[in-house]
């Protein structure tokens, strides 16, 4: 079975890699180019756990190809933070203690991310439509959704 | 798995009817990829749709309809304006689909040709009055909606045929649509039951109607009765119990952990009657 190249742009770097045919984004991500941010919590759309954007859509990269994505522009968690700065939500999660086993935390920050860049002042109730696709079995979703709204409310300019 | 990206639907339809072993067309792939990486379904092709030109196009036909492309996301469907204020039942049933990541990459013809009975996009459809436009080996044609599931996973398209576009009709005036399902849940659920109406008025009586039921039977429902039942009225009480009457006996569902058989049947003319008086509201401009 041969391998397909791939040429892709991933948090704005163009990238290269062989994929199998069978091999999804997440897989290509993780064992291809070393990004293992993104993690495979259920591998069929479910859980969220494997959020990245695709041309600017959230999206779960499990059920992408990694054959699909030549010419595409893919953006991860590792993208979202600078060398030595957090992005806002990244900060709130800690601030909130958002997060225990931690597993979730990328997806869901990716998600977040992508909801603030499309509704930067969304209601509790839009958090959690926009959520309902990201599990977390530690938490009980408060508390993200109380980062969230915190980090909006900052990234608005306004004290929370 | 040989992975496939043509340029063209004669293109893709050539190598699907010149393929030995098994063929999946890929859109969204939020079906596809779940059943390959569960080994219920691995393709010994794979042909990936979404070079083809045009295929996440929504675009106004010369008569005032609308051509939905293949790839053509639940995402993209509920951000296009003119097409959620023709058609909203249409697009509301879509967008109960999944989640915000699913719904990145969902499309409406993979939700149909997936052949599900609960398919929460096909009622809503039906209810319009859509159709596909398939391109086969050999020929085209053009099938309506509700002709193109044949029972639980399986559709009407032949080997190597491939559906090219899907097509609503215009929308005209004093019109509207709407879709309910009930799940026991606020969001991420599979219909027990759910339904889609449209409907025409002439001042306040229905000059037109159809109704469309899912996840009561093998396929989804047309319930020419149910519409019946309405047209002709002002949606007064009457009208709303026989339209409940004419949904519940049209229902033939089966019984699982889901819904019992009398829910399932109860509940169809419970949401009959709820998304009749939605599209009656919709259609009077409110």
């Amino acid at each position: 079975m041969s391998k397909i190249h791939v040429t892709t742009k991933v948090n704005g770097d163009t990238v290269e890699f062989l994929a199998d045919p069978r091999e999804t984004l997440l897989d290509c991500l993780r064992d291809r180019l070393g990004l293992t941010g993104s993690k495979e919590g259920c591998g069929t759309g479910d859980c969220g756990a494997c959020s990245v954007t695709l041309d600017g859509t959230l999206v779960c990269s499990c059920l992408v190809l990694g054959a699909e994505v030549q010419g595409r522009e893919i953006g991860t968690i590792e993208g979202m933070g600078g060398d030595d700065t957090l992005h806002p939500l990244q900060r709130k999660f800690i601030e909130h203690a958002a997060l225990q086993c931690g597993f979730c935390t990328p997806g869901f920050l990716v998600a977040g991310k992508a909801l603030l860049e499309k509704n930067p002042n969304p209601t509790e109730e839009e958090v959690r439509y926009w959520l309902a696709g990201n599990l977390c079995r530690c938490t009980g979703y408060d508390k993200i959704v109380r980062a969230v709204m915190d980090a909006a409310a900052e990234m608005r300019g306004e004290a929370a | 798995m040989q992975y496939h990206t043509p340029a063209s639907f004669e293109e893709a339809a050539a190598l699907a009817a010149g393929a030995k072993g098994t063929t999946r067309f890929l859109a969204g792939g939020t079906d596809v990829l779940v059943q390959l990486r569960a080994g219920m379904v691995i393709p010994d092709d794979l042909i990936d749709l979404k070079r083809i030109p045009g295929v996440s196009d929504i675009t106004r036909t010369d008569d005032g309809g609308w051509r939905i492309g293949v790839a053509v996301s639940g995402a993209q469907l509920g951000a296009h304006a003119e097409l959620v204020a023709d058609w909203p039942g249409v697009v509301e049933g879509m967008e109960l689909v999944g989640s915000t990541q699913v719904q990145g990459r969902a499309t409406l013809t993979g939700n149909l040709c997936n052949g599900s009975p609960a398919a929460d996009s096909v009622p809503g459809l039906v209810a319009a009055c859509a159709s596909v436009e398939i391109t086969g080996p050999d020929s085209s044609r053009t099938v309506a909606v509700q002709d193109v599931p044949q029972g639980p996973g399986k559709t009407c398209l032949k080997p190597g045929e491939v559906i090219s576009a899907l097509i609503l009709p215009p929308r005209g005036k004093n019109a509207g649509d709407a879709y309910l399902r009930f799940i026991p849940r606020t969001e991420m659920d599979i219909a027990v039951v759910g339904c889609a109406v449209s409907l025409r008025l002439d001042g306040d009586t229905i000059k037109e109607a159809r109704v469309s039921l899912g996840a009561v039977a093998p396929t989804v429902l047309l319930v020419d009765a149910a519409s019946e039942a309405i047209t002709g009225t002002t949606l007064d009480d009457a009208a709303l119990d026989a339209l409940a009457a004419a949904a519940s006996a049209a229902c033939n569902p089966i019984d699982d952990k889901r819904g019992t058989v009398a829910f399932r049947t109860e509940v169809a003319g419970v949401l009959a009657k709820r998304a009749a008086k939605i599209a009656y509201t919709r259609a009077k401009g409110a």
